[in-house]
Parts: structure tokens; sequence; C-alpha cells
């Protein structure tokens, strides 16, 4: 399987991303310029975290104005697995990929620490490597991770099964019931705000994260093999 | 046409316009020496800024000349962006610190961050990937709400840098003390990794080669920055506001992968950070370390505003830029390289023979002086030094213990210090963990970084405990630097060198200038003893503010290597039933303590005493200890004593206690501040192994599964016991509590 890990100008966990694929999981990965035109070649496509473009307008909504998000879209309608963590996520968002959008967390701190997060949906091609409901250590880092969404998108979330992780304990952002990531109803594209990538080696603070990656090339190699 | 607003020179020497630059009398005398005429108006202010402290170090370099520079391993010792030291497998690490303290005493949070952003650019304009951050931090007590406005303002520019610019802020240390007030010190420590062949120096080299600016536009910011940092502050410094700069953590991350792929290219001569003094200390020192003169137009200058004079643009600090010398004929392979990062680059001179720094403005020439007296000729003052009646007095003094009655009271209370209080409400803004080589995060004796792509580890730590120094600057001194390798050891590391950062009151006071050289002496004398020599670091004079002198506050920045990530050690311990030993003898040494501080409410006597010898052999012997595989958990007893010490070897660690038996004096024994001691924790069955190996480790308790922290004396008697979550909640609370924030 082939990553994508998509680098704007301001990306800065785009070499956590690629050493998590590359180092950890054994499969092919190449950092793609945010002017790229074409990503045809790629099996998945990872949006890193980072401040794109400095963050200086609302985060992600420089990124989203990038050539490459155009073939984002693209892939996402391919059925293509898509990741975007916490930066990526918030692209996301900008991109109309994901509903919602991601506010200041609400101490108006950044915030650096990991937390427990609840499995609450293990059904997803991102997910199948966790038992339902499972308490896992993943690490945050972000100022503006506070998911916000209306009653009406709520609902169709909660409908859908669209809610994947959520924080465990009392949420550190005051994300709207406590959510973390989620994924778009076709089941291909996974926002969330906490790392799995910073957490795939015991050496770097645990290793909960790795499941999350192994499900997506668990699944591609199943679909890629049925379809062969 | 707004030249016509600038003074000429007989102007500038008749009202002595000069002195408002910070430049004497005898200083202008010396460069109408020089130049055989009078300077103009800007090239005034060349010589001004050149000659400053910060840049020149002119009261200092006697002082700096006395440090041990030189080591097996170290590749590039001061003078440069940052030192460097060779770890082996054709890589070296890369270290600076430096202060930004007036700018952040006046403006937090742009001061903090653009500290932050200007030493990741002394590391990468080496050459080299910055890795990590560190800072050192010290303010007054947090009763007032500027001094917690001014911390958390430091605190939100440090993260609002380092978190966007994806560099781990890993570690550091914050000490509050009232000499802090009104000049809180900003420390900020670069670490960076290079490849042996891809290290660049700031020369300008070549006659003709072409000289091209890289980055950020010029503004008017920061005008007159390194003068500012050269003098006192005062009630009026708040009008300097327009000479802190101004901070963009973004186009710092694109400048700096930008460079990192200009240093690949061989058309690349020099390149060197427009830090202090901006394009007059880049442009002079790389032309004069070259033995070269430059010629620039400063009409080719990107600017951010307009009508800007020769003066502005020269003395501007704006940040994040960088002056760059490359092959004549190459400049395109270059600027292409910058524009796929959207940034500027354009020539803007060259390189000639004649040792001239010629500047050339709207077509006239408006500054020609000799690039070497502007780097290298400023005068040197040796200061006169006195002994302070104060250090005669205290040093007459005898060691007592501070009276106290409850000693779990007393506990309770030196864990809700801020100066020995749990730091997570800081360290929890800060990204520790982006690029996914924490080994070790905040909160530890060290951190560690590891080294991708191989089994080998950083371990990082700055120290200083400024009240020893204050009480006794060449026992201070030593102590700053065997602590620092103290904390490295502990981590599992070989301490390789050292990074300092000298922040002191007014050198003009003969009894300041004794403490620099003093400090500086006990400085030298422990990197001798650890061999781990000074690789390069800054001097922050002037650090007083209306009239009254911080503590004298030389930090010291230390990285030492792990050679095999098995041997990383933390100092929590690990697991019930292992055995607790201490290292090192107890004596009653309360002076600078933070009891004596917290009883007396002040700080006298004689710093705790320090054998070089005995230290540097028990931090072999624990590290021969560690390295073969035989230490659970390492700590050192630092502020506070053993009892904080234990405690917080227990606060990391769930569900697990502490029980211990210990001899001596009570107060003495849980609190005094005695030097070159260790607590730690081992595996019952390498007991033995590990006795071997420390000859003076002491059998004191077990780690158990009790969830209590207990000291008792051998006769029986129970000196403090408490859960473990009484103890950390009241350390983990205090900081949040003083801000009346949430953690």
């Amino acid at each position: 399987m082939k990553f994508a890990v998509i680098v704007f100008p301001g990306s800065n966990c785009d070499l956590d991303m690629y050493h998590a694929i590359k180092d950890e999981l054994g499969e092919e990965v190449e950092y793609v310029w945010h002017d790229a035109k074409d990503l045809s070649e790629f099996d998945g496509i990872l949006l890193p975290g980072g401040f794109s473009y400095g963050d200086y307008l609302r985060c992600g909504a420089m990124a989203n104005q990038s050539n490459v998000m155009s073939e984002v879209v693209k892939a996402a309608e391919a059925g293509k697995p898509i990741l975007g963590i916490c930066n990526g996520f918030q692209v996301l968002t900008e991109a109309g990929l994901l509903p919602g959008a991601l506010l200041r967390n609400k101490n108006l701190k950044f915030m650096c620490r990991t937390v427990e997060l609840k499995v609450v949906n293990n059904a997803t091609q991102f997910t199948t490597g966790y038992e339902k409901d499972e308490i896992i250590q993943i690490p945050i880092a972000h100022g503006e991770g506070n998911y916000y969404c209306d009653d009406e998108t709520l609902t169709r979330l909660k409908e859908n099964n669209q809610i994947v992780f959520k924080y465990a304990s009392e949420g550190p952002n005051g994300s709207i019931e406590d959510i973390a990531g989620i994924v778009n109803e076709k089941g291909n594209v996974l926002g969330m705000m906490p790392h799995p990538e910073r957490a795939v080696h015991d050496l770097i603070g645990g290793s909960d994260g790795l499941a999350l990656f192994k499900s997506i090339v668990k699944q591609w190699r199943e679909t890629h093999v049925s379809h062969a | 046409m707004s030249v016509m607003l600038e003074p000429n020179p007989m102007q500038i020497k008749e009202q002595k316009i000069y002195a408002q630059m910070g430049m004497s009398d005898s200083e202008f005398e010396m460069v109408e020496k020089i130049l055989g005429r009078l300077p103009n108006y800007t090239e005034t202010g060349l010589f001004s800024v050149m000659w400053s402290e910060h840049c020149s170090y002119k009261n200092s370099k006697p002082v700096l000349s006395k440090f041990p520079t030189k080591g097996k391993h170290v590749l590039q010792g001061p003078g440069e962006g940052a030192g460097i030291v060779d770890i082996g497998d054709g890589q070296a690490v890369v270290f600076k610190m430096e202060s930004h303290n007036h700018p952040s005493a006046i403006e937090p949070y742009q001061g903090a961050a653009t500290g932050v952003g200007g030493i990741i650019r002394d590391v990468f304009s080496m050459g080299a990937r910055p890795i990590a951050l560190l800072n050192s931090l010290r303010f007054g007590e947090l009763k007032t709400p500027r001094v917690k406005y001014l911390f958390e303002e430091v605190v939100a520019g440090i993260a609002g840098y380092g978190n966007c610019i994806g560099i781990p802020t890993v570690g550091g240390e914050i000490q509050f003390d009232d000499c802090y007030e009104g000049n809180p010190l900003v420390n900020a420590m670069c670490v960076g990794l290079i490849n042996h062949e891809d290290i660049q120096k700031g020369i300008a080299a070549g006659e003709g080669n072409t000289v091209m600016y890289a980055g950020a536009k010029t503004g008017r910011d920061g005008i007159h920055g390194a003068t500012f940092a050269s003098e006192e502050l005062t009630e009026a410094s708040e009008e300097k506001r327009p000479a802190v700069q101004v901070g963009d953590p973004f186009m710092e991350k694109l400048l700096l992968e930008a460079c990192l792929e200009v240093i690949k290219s061989d058309a690349l001569i020099g390149i060197q950070d427009m830090g202090a003094a901006g394009l007059t200390s880049s442009s002079a020192e790389m032309a004069s370390k070259a033995g070269f003169g430059i010629e620039m137009n400063l009409d080719f200058v990107p600017q951010r505003e307009t009508g800007m004079t020769a003066y502005e643009m020269m003395l501007s600090e704006s940040q994040e830029r960088m002056l760059i010398v490359v092959k004549k004929g190459r400049e395109e392979e270059i600027v292409k390289i910058f524009e796929k990062y959207d940034l500027d680059c354009v020539a803007v001179g060259k390189v000639t023979g004649d040792k001239m720094l010629r500047l050339i403005h709207n077509g006239d020439v408006v500054a020609d002086v000799p690039a070497d007296a502007l780097a290298e000729e400023a005068p040197v003052y040796y200061k006169p030094s006195s002994v302070p009646a104060y250090y005669t007095e205290f040093q007459a003094m005898e060691n007592v213990e501070p009276v106290i009655s409850d000693y779990k009271e007393t506990l309770l209370n030196l864990l809700q210090q801020p100066t020995i209080a749990s730091k997570e409400w800081v360290y929890n803004q800060y990204d520790y963990q982006v690029r996914t080589s924490t080994v070790v995060t905040p909160g530890s004796d060290a951190a560690v970084v590891r080294v991708r792509g191989t089994n080998k580890g950083l371990a990082m730590t700055t120290d200083c405990n400024s009240r020893y120094i204050y009480l006794d600057p060449v026992t201070g001194g030593k102590i700053a630097v065997a602590e620092a390798a103290r904390n490295v050891v502990c981590s599992g590391a070989t301490p390789l060198a050292i990074t300092d950062c000298l922040n002191f009151g007014n050198p003009e006071n003969p009894e300041i200038f004794w403490q620099i050289e003093k400090s500086a002496d006990g400085i030298s004398e422990a990197c001798i003893a650890l061999e781990s020599p000074v690789i390069g670091g800054n001097v922050s004079l002037y650090n007083e503010r209306s009239g009254t002198a911080v503590y004298p506050t030389p930090t010291i920045g230390m990285v030492g290597l792990v050679d095999d990530l098995a041997h990383v050690t933390t100092q929590s311990v690990k697991q019930a039933g292992d055995v607790v030993y201490v290292i090192g003898e107890t004596k009653t040494e309360f002076g600078g303590s933070e009891l004596q501080k917290l009883v007396e409410k002040r700080i006298f006597g004689l710093a705790p005493s320090i054998d070089l010898e005995v230290e540097v052999t028990r931090q072999k012997a624990l590290l021969t200890a560690i390295k073969s595989g035989v230490v659970q958990s390492a700590h050192d007893i630092s502020e506070g004593g053993f009892a904080v010490a234990l405690a917080e070897k227990a606060f990391g660690a769930n569900g697990l206690g502490v029980e211990v038996t210990i001899t001596g004096s009570a107060t003495s024994a849980l609190f005094s501040e005695s030097q070159s001691r260790f607590i730690v924790t081992v595996k019952a069955e390498h007991a033995s192994k590990f006795e071997e190996i420390v000859a003076d480790a002491v059998q004191i308790g077990r780690v158990t599964e009790s969830n209590n922290l207990v000291i008792s004396h051998e006769d029986g008697t129970t000196w403090i016991s408490g859960s473990v979550d009484e103890f950390r909640s009241a350390w983990k609370g205090a900081i949040p509590c003083l801000l009346n924030s949430e953690a």
C-alpha cells in the first residue's frame, strides 16, 4: 500500500507520519508538496498536523486553498482512505469533507499531554484493530481542538455512527460530547485531534496508535485481494 | 529625503549624539581615529551597535577567555552561531543558549518568542536540523499581577513559537525570587543534529562572490535592540518597546527548510543569521572572519516599509532573515530553493578584497568602514572588581539549621514553593513530542531525545541555582555545572559539553564584576573536572531594574550522549520491592536553601560545599551502574533536599510508595541541600552488584505498594508519613493555584 503525506507550508508532523508508516508499518510512503496536481498513484492520503500557513487565518483555511486539495477531494470521492490528524482534521473540515469545526480550547491554551480515548466505533476501516469501547492512550497537542457542530449535524453523526473517538475522561478541550475524531458518512475520511502517529513505539510514549494504521492497511489489502 | 533629518558628522560629535546610541566619548574618539575622519550618522550607528556589550563582549571578554573550550570531541568552539560536538558515526550535536531578557521584560510574549526564534536560527545557520528546545526562566515571586502576567506571557511566547515551528520544547527550569521581579530572565537553548560534511560557517570569502539576502523583509522593528540589551532597565524602558522585535514562526519554518536545502548546494560559501544588530553584524562578521570586505547596495534589501534610511535598515532587528554568500554565477540555483518556499532571496552585494564594509543607498556611499574595526576592534575593558561586604559577612557565618516544628508540614510547604512545585502547567503548553523522538519528556532530571536511525540519544538539561552563586560565586559556579552533569548522568548519559548564558547586573559596579569573575572561575574548574568544555553561549549584563541587580545567574545548558537507548533512566520509582539507596553524605548546609528562604524569608551564610573530585568519582560510579543495567531509577538531590527528592521520585509512579529510614538530625537529614547526592532504586536481585559498583551507596528502604511516603529515623521515630497523593496534589496544584488558573 502506498501512502502520500501531504506537506503544506507550515506542516510539522509530516516527518512523524512518514516514519510511522515507513518504519513501523513497513509500507510505502512519500511526501507530497502542496502544489501537487495528481494523487492517483497513492492508495491512502495522510494530512499531517502542524501550523499550515502559520494558522494565522482560521486553522486549515489557507491550506484548503492549495492545489492539492482538489485532488484530496477526488481521492475521497473515489473511496480512498483519507486521514487528517490535528491540523489535518482542521483542513478536512475546511474542505467540507467532514462536518463541524474546531474552535479554540476552552482554557484558551495550547495543550500537550497524553489522554485516554474511547474507541466508540470500531467498525470503520481505521479502527478494526481496536475493540469496541477500548480505552487507548494517545497524545494530544493542539490549541484549537474544541470540536463543534450544530445539533442537527450532531444527531446525524450519531445516527450514522460517525463518531469514532471520544475523550474517555473529562474532555480536555471543551469538544461537544467529548468528540475527538469523526468519519464522513461513507466512512473513508477520518479526522481526529489526537496524534496516533506519536504513539507507534514504546520508546516514545506508547504504541496504542499503531492499530489505527494497521487497520487501514489490513482493510486495503483485503479489498484489493478480493477485487483481484 | 529622510537623510536630511539625520544630524551631520559635526553635530554628532558636538551634540554627543553618539551617547544616545550608547557610545562613550573615548569610543567615539577611537572611531574617529580608525576612520581618520568623523563618522556620519549611519556609521556611528554601525559602530555603536557592534561595539555594544551584546555584540562585542567588551566587558566580559577577559572573563570569557578563562573558559576551557577545547576537548577531544569539540568540532566547533565559541565564535560561530553555535558550538558543535562529535557524537560518532559522522554525526555531531550543535547547541547554544542565548538570553532575551530585556525584550521579555518589556514585551514578554514577543520577547520570549523571538528569543526562541533567534536561537533556532543560530543552530540551523550552522547547517544543523534543530531537534529540541529548552529554556531557563527566572521571575519574581508569583504574587503581583505584573509578575504573573510576565510569567504567563513568556510561557505563551515560547509555546507560540516552538509549537508552530515544530521543534519540541523538551525541558528547562524555572526559579522564582524577588530579585527577578523587574528583570525576568528568559534564556532559550536549541539543540540540533548535523552530519560532519554539512557544517557551515558564517564567512564571506572569495572576491566577486555574491552576497544574498534571504527571508523576511526588513522593517523598522528592533532598531538598536542590541544596544537596548546593553543598558539597565528603568521606568523609561517601556518607551523602548519598538526595540523589541516581532516573531513569525511560520516564516522561520519556511526559512529553516529552505536553508537546510541550501546547505546541500556546493554553490554556498557562507551563511549567517541576522540576529542582534541584523544586517550590520552579519555582514561585518562574515567579511571579517573571512578576511574580505563586503559592498552592499541597500536599495536591493527587501523592505517592509517605505522610506527606510540606511541607518534604519542596517540597525533593524527584523526577525527570520539570513545573509548568504554564494559563488558568483550560481545565484539562480539558490533563488530557486527559496522560491519553492515563497521566500525572498535577492543579491544585495558582493565580496570585495579591500576588507571594507561599504554601503550604497540611492546611489551614494553612505558608509565605508573597515569590517574588522566593527567586528573585532571594539575596545576591551578590564573592569575593576571588589569583594562585596555581604560576601565577607556570609563567609564568617556558621552553618545552622533553620528552626522548624512539623516535618510533614514543612515538606508540604516546600513542595508548594513555585521553584520546587510541578511545572506541568508550563510544559503542558509546549509541544514536547513533535518529531516523535522525545524518549524522556519534561519532568525528569534531563530530557532525552533519540537520534533517529541510531540506537543513541542525547540527554539535555539547563541548570543554575543562582542563590548559591550569590552567596559564593566560585562554589555556586561549580555547583551549577555539577548539577547539570548530575541530571545528565541520572538519565544515563555521559556529559559532552556545555553552553552558558551569563546573566548578571551592571558590570560597571565592581561588586557585580567580581561576581562575574568568580563564578566564571567556578564554572571553569567544574568544566575541567567534569570534562565538559564550554562550546558557546552568550553574556547578558545590565540585568537591573531601578538599581537592583538580579542574583548572578550563569545558566548552564548541558548535552550528554546516551550511547545505548537501553541505558535511559528516569527519576520515578518503578516497582514495589525495589531497594532504595542514597549516595553521598548529608551535612548541615542551608545557605541559599529553599528551607532557609521559607523560614527566614531571606538567604544568607555559606553556600553548600562541593568537592569536585568526589563529585566526579560518584557520577562515574553511578553512570557505570546505570550502563550495567542494574539501576531502575535515579534522581539527584537538589532544591529542598532529600525529602523533596524522595517525594519527586514517588510522584511519577502510579500507586507506588516509598518507605525509608535515615540517620542524623531531622532537619538536616530531610532538608539540607548538601551537594553530590543521589537517590537511586535498584531491583533486590541486583543489590549486591550495584553496591559493588557504587561503593558509597547506602540502603535506606524499599519501594512499596502502599502509596505512602514514609520517612523514619533509625531510632524508630516517624518524621514524615502521608499518602503520595496528598503530597503530589500539593506539588501539582501550587502553580495553577498561584495563578488562579486551571491546570
